[in-house]
C-alpha cells in the first residue's frame, strides 16, 4: 500500500485560512510528507487537534480526525491508540493548547508513553485571539496583554518532556521542510510518544521569533558531535539557554511504549452481538 | 417477632467494618436469605464513625428501615449513634475488656452481650480476627447456623491458605461458644430461617461494571472520586479478559477525552464520576453531542455542592445532567432505579449511546452505588444481552454515504436524524468531525441553513429515540388509586416497601418509579387522572418535581430529604400520610 501513497492523498480540498506566510503550512506539508514516507494510509490514521491556529489542521488534512476541546488533544490521542493500536495516531497542537492549558496533559501523556506522535507548532505567541503572550514567549515580549512582557521564565517543553521521562524528544523548524519532514518521520517511528516542538512562526504577531530569528540562530544536533541516546548530552542541549537546536535531541528506544507494557493489541471496536462469551462467570463470582 | 432482622458492626474507620459487615452479608446469602446492605461511612481512612448495616428476611427486601435489632459495637460512639434505631430487646455486642468499652452502658431494656472478642481471637490465633469472634457470637444470638458463615469466610479468605481459613472459624467458634454458655439464644427471640434458594450478592457500581462488560463496553478512563471508584476497580483485571482495558487518567478532564478517543476509535468507551468530576467533565460534554460521539457517562452521585458530603447520599445533580454545558446539548439520562436496574440500564446506555450516537448519563445516586443487595443469580440473564450497534457502515457499505467525489458524510442530515458511522480503519470513511458547528463532511461552517440543519438533525435523534424507544415509567401499587406517588433513582426500593406499610394503614396509592429522565415519558395523563401527586426525593430543592409540575402544568407535592441519608421505608410512608394532609405548597421535608 505503502508506494501507492503520496502525501499529497493526506491533503484535504479546504482552503486553508492561515495568514499567507504562516509556518503552519510548512509544519503541515512536513506532517502529510512524514505519515506517507512511514507507508501510513489516510484510512488508517487518525490526526488529533486541539483549539488554535494549529488546530485547524485535521481540517486541512485528509485521514479520520477529530478537532476537540482546548488543550486536551492528547487524551483524545490517548483513547483512540488504546482502542485501536493499529491505527497511526498524530496529535497536533500549539504552543498555547499543548503547555498553557494542556500543560497537566501533556506531562502525563508522555509519562504513559503511548506509540503516537505529538507535533507542536511552537510560535510563542497566541494567534487566533490575535496576538497575547504564549507560554513559550519570551519574558520581555511585549503584547496586548503584557505591555511590559510576561515578566516569567518562558516554559521549556523539552525539559519538560525530559524530566517526565520522554523517550523521544525533538525539535525541528517548519521552513527547513527537509529535516522538519525527517524528524517528524523518525517520531513516527518511535516506538513510544514521540514529541517534535515545531518552530512554526506567526508572521503576523510575533516580530522577534520570526524566520530569520531561526533561519540565523537555530543549530542542527547532527552537525554537532551529539549523541541522542545519552541522557547526559541531551540534558546539555535542552538546557542550553544560550543556543537552540533542531533536530532528535532524546530518544531512549528501550523503554516500553504503553500498548507493549499493558500487552494491547486488539480492536476494541470488535464486539459480539450479546454479552461476550463467559460473561455468566462475572455473576457467578457474587455467589 | 418481625420478619426482617437488622444488623450492624460499628467503629472506627480502619477497624475492619466493611470486610466484616460483608462475610456476614455472604453468610446470609449463602444461607438462602435476601440481605440488603447500607453503610455509614466518612470520607477518613482511619478514626471517626463507619458502620455497615444489614437487613436480612427470607423475602425479597429492597430498602433500609429505621430498627436494628442486633448491634456490634466496637466503640462507645457507635452506640451513640443508632440509638434512634435501637429498641427495648436489641442485642449489643461489644468487648468489656476494651479500654474504651469498660464504662459502656447499655440502655434499658436492651441486652447487652460482653463478649471478649481481641481475648477470644488472641486464643483463636490473632486479635485480627475479633470482628469474625463477633460474628460468631452473631450466629448464636441469631440461631444462624455457623456453617455458613464458614462458606462466608471460605471465599473471603480462601486465598490466602486453609490455616487462615480454619483459625477464622476457630474464631467465629469461640464467639459462638461464648455466647451459648453465657446466655441462652431464646430470650433473645431471633430466629434466622435459612432457604434453599442461591443467591448473588452485589452493590450497584458492581452491577454497573458488570453491565458494561456484558454490554460490549471494552474501554474504560476515569479518575477516582468517592463514590464512582467502585466501577474503575471492578472492570480493572476483569475487563481485560475480553481484549479491553482501563485507564486512570490525571484528571476527569483528561478521562473524559481519552473515553471520547476510544470512542472514535470505534470501541463502546465509558468514565465514571461524582459531582465534582461531572463539572469538569461538562467541559467536553458538548463536543461529544456536536460530533455525535457515542459514550456513556456515569455519575454516581453524592451530596453536593462543591466538596460537599462526599459520602452521603443525595439526589441533587439532576439539573446538572439535563442543562450541563453551554450552548444547547442533545443527551440521554438514565436513572436505574434499583441495583438489578444499574446492570440493565448500563446494557442499554451503551446500546442507545450507539444507535442515537450521542451522550448518555448514566446516573445512580450513592445509597444504589454502595447498598449490596441479594438477587436471584437469573436477574442478570447474560443470554438475554442484546448489542444494538446502530448505523455502522462498513468497507462494503460506506459507497452509499459518500458524495460524488467519493467524501464520507458522517453528519448526513437524514430523516430520523441518526448519520452513519464509520469506525476507523474503514476504507473510503475517512472524515474529520469537530465541535465547531459543521457540515455534512464534518468541516467547520457558519453557513445559517447548515447551521440549521444540523441543530435539527441532532435534535431529531432526541424526538426519534421518544417515538422508537420504551421509555416507559415502572408501575407498583395500586393502578385504581387516586393518590399518585413518583420517585426517580434508589428511592424506589424505599418506596416499594412503604406501599405496604400504607396499605396496613388503609391508604392505597400508585406508584410511578421513573428511570428515564431525558427523554422521560408523558406523565400528563397519570398526574391529571390523579386526585393528589407527591413527588419524593433525596434533594432539597426537588428537581424532578419541577420537571413532573413543567411537563404537565400541575401542581405536585413534594417530599424531599437532603440531610445525607437515603430514606427508611417507614418513614417515607409516614411522610406521605403527612404529605396528603398537608399544603401543597409546602414541601413535606423528612431528616431524621
Amino acid at each position: 500500500m505503502s508506494s501507492e501513497i503520496r502525501f499529497t492523498d493526506f491533503k484535504s480540498d479546504a482552503q486553508p485560512t492561515w495568514c499567507p506566510g504562516c509556518g503552519d503550512f510548512g509544519t503541515m506539508n512536513g506532517m502529510m510528507k512524514a505519515l506517507a514516507s512511514t507507508g501510513n494510509h489516510p484510512d488508517d490514521t487518525f490526526i488529533v487537534a486541539g483549539i488554535g491556529c494549529s488546530g485547524k489542521i485535521g481540517t486541512y488534512m485528509h485521514s479520520y480526525a477529530l478537532h476537540g476541546v482546548h488543550g486536551r488533544a492528547l487524551p483524545v490521542g490517548t483513547g483512540v491508540k488504546l482502542a485501536n493500536p493499529d491505527l497511526e495516531v498524530m496529535v497536533a497542537g500549539g504552543d498555547g493548547d499543548g503547555y498553557s492549558i494542556g500543560a497537566g496533559h501533556f506531562v502525563h501523556a508522555v509519562r504513559r508513553n503511548v506509540d503516537m506522535t505529538y507535533v507542536v507548532m511552537d510560535n510563542r505567541i497566541y494567534g487566533l485571539t490575535k496576538g497575547q503572550a504564549s507560554p513559550t514567549s519570551r519574558e520581555d515580549f511585549e503584547t496586548a496583554t503584557t505591555p511590559d512582557g510576561p515578566k516569567q521564565p518562558p516554559v521549556n517543553p523539552l525539559a519538560l518532556a525530559l524530566a517526565a521521562g520522554g523517550t523521544f524528544i525533538a525539535q525541528s523548524f517548519s521552513s527547513d521542510a527537509q529535516r522538519h519532514a525527517e524528524i517528524v518521520q523518525e517520531a513516527i517511528e518511535h516506538d513510544g510518544f514521540g514529541f517534535v516542538n515545531v518552530f512554526s512562526p506567526c508572521v503576523t504577531f510575533n516580530d522577534v521569533d520570526t524566520y530569520d530569528y531561526f533561519r540565523d540562530s537555530l543549530v542542527d544536533v547532527t552537525e554537532t558531535p551529539h549523541d541522542p541516546t545519552d541522557r547526559e548530552n541531551a540534558k546539555s542541549v535542552i538546557l542550553d539557554d544560550k543556543k537552540e537546536y533542531q533536530g532528535v535531541l532524546y530518544r531512549e528506544e528501550k523503554a516500553a511504549s504503553y500498548t507493549e507494557q499493558h500487552g494491547l493489541g486488539s480492536n476494541m471496536s470488535d464486539i459480539p452481538g450479546g454479552a461476550p462469551a463467559g460473561a455468566t462467570d462475572l455473576v457467578r463470582e457474587f455467589y | 417477632m418481625y420478619a426482617d432482622f437488622n444488623w450492624a458492626i460499628g467503629g472506627e474507620a480502619g477497624d475492619g467494618i466493611d470486610s466484616t459487615g460483608k462475610i456476614f452479608a455472604q453468610a446470609l446469602s449463602r444461607a438462602g436469605r435476601h440481605v440488603f446492605t447500607s453503610k455509614d461511612f466518612a470520607s477518613r481512612i482511619r478514626g471517626g464513625y463507619t458502620a455497615y448495616k444489614i437487613r436480612t428476611a427470607v423475602d425479597p427486601v429492597g430498602s433500609v428501615v429505621d430498627r436494628l435489632d442486633l448491634l456490634i459495637a466496637l466503640t462507645p460512639r457507635t452506640i451513640e449513634e443508632n440509638l434512634d434505631e435501637l429498641h427495648g430487646g436489641s442485642v449489643i455486642v461489644y468487648d468489656g475488656e476494651r479500654t474504651t468499652m469498660q464504662n459502656v452502658e447499655i440502655p434499658e431494656e436492651m441486652i447487652g452481650l460482653d463478649v471478649p472478642l481481641k481475648r477470644l481471637a488472641e486464643e483463636a490465633g490473632g486479635a485480627i480476627m475479633r470482628n469474625v469472634v463477633a460474628l460468631g457470637a452473631a450466629c448464636e444470638v441469631a440461631d444462624f447456623p455457623i456453617e455458613n458463615l464458614d462458606s462466608a469466610l471460605q471465599k473471603r479468605f480462601g486465598d490466602k491458605g486453609s490455616s487462615i481459613v480454619e483459625n477464622n472459624k476457630k474464631a467465629a467458634r469461640a464467639g459462638q461458644t461464648h455466647v451459648a454458655g453465657e446466655y441462652d439464644y431464646q430470650e433473645f427471640n431471633y430466629d434466622l430461617e435459612t432457604t434453599d434458594e442461591d443467591y448473588v450478592l452485589l452493590n450497584g457500581d458492581e452491577a454497573i461494571g458488570m453491565g458494561a462488560i456484558a454490554g460490549g463496553c471494552r474501554f474504560y478512563a476515569g479518575y477516582p472520586i468517592t463514590p464512582a471508584t467502585n466501577v474503575m476497580e471492578y472492570l480493572t483485571g476483569r475487563i481485560e479478559r475480553w481484549g479491553g482495558h482501563v485507564v486512570q487518567a490525571e484528571d476527569e478532564l483528561s478521562a473524559i477525552n481519552i473515553a471520547l478517543g476510544a470512542a472514535r476509535a470505534g470501541a463502546r468507551s465509558m468514565t465514571a464520576t461524582s459531582g465534582p468530576g461531572i463539572d469538569l467533565m461538562t467541559e467536553t460534554f458538548g463536543l461529544i453531542a456536536t460530533s455525535e460521539t457515542p459514550l456513556v457517562i456515569c455519575n454516581v452521585m453524592r451530596s453536593g455542592p462543591s466538596t460537599g458530603m462526599p459520602t452521603k447520599q443525595e439526589q441533587g445533580d439532576l439539573n446538572q445532567m439535563l442543562y450541563g454545558g453551554h450552548g444547547e446539548i442533545p443527551r440521554f439520562v438514565l436513572a436505574p432505579t434499583s441495583i438489578a436496574e444499574c446492570f440493565h440500564k448500563t446494557v442499554e446506555a451503551f446500546n442507545l449511546a450507539e444507535k442515537y450516537q450521542i451522550p448518555v448519563y448514566l446516573t445512580a445516586d450513592l445509597s444504589l452505588a454502595v447498598t449490596e443487595r441479594t438477587y436471584p443469580p437469573e436477574e442478570f440473564d447474560m443470554d438475554a444481552v442484546e448489542i444494538d450497534r446502530g448505523k455502522i457502515v462498513d468497507d462494503e457499505t460506506v459507497a452509499e454515504w459518500q458524495t460524488e467525489d467519493g467524501k464520507f458524510r458522517p453528519h448526513a442530515v437524514t430523516d430520523d436524524g441518526v448519520s452513519p458511522r464509520t469506525f476507523p480503519g474503514t476504507s473510503g470513511g475517512a472524515h474529520m468531525t469537530t465541535g465547531l458547528e459543521h457540515d455534512e463532511l464534518g468541516r467547520r461552517t457558519e453557513e445559517t441553513g447548515m447551521r440549521v440543519r444540523q441543530v435539527d438533525k441532532r435534535t431529531r435523534k432526541v424526538e426519534t429515540a421518544s417515538e422508537r424507544e420504551p421509555f416507559e415509567p415502572r408501575t407498583f401499587g395500586d393502578e385504581n388509586s387516586d393518590i399518585l406517588m413518583m420517585t426517580w433513582g434508589s428511592t424506589e426500593g424505599a418506596m416499594r416497601e412503604a406501599l405496604t406499610l400504607l396499605k396496613e394503614d388503609g391508604v392505597d396509592v400508585r406508584f410511578l418509579s421513573v428511570p428515564y429522565i431525558y427523554p422521560r415519558p408523558d406523565l400528563t395523563d397519570e398526574v391529571e387522572s390523579a386526585e393528589k401527586v407527591i413527588v419524593a426525593e433525596c434533594n432539597a430543592t426537588g428537581q424532578f418535581a419541577d420537571l413532573v409540575e413543567h411537563d404537565t402544568l400541575s401542581r405536585v407535592k413534594r417530599i424531599n430529604k437532603y440531610n445525607g441519608v437515603r430514606f427508611a421505608a417507614n418513614e417515607l410512608a409516614e411522610a406521605v400520610k403527612s404529605a396528603l394532609n398537608g399544603d401543597i405548597e409546602e414541601a413535606t421535608e423528612v431528616q431524621s
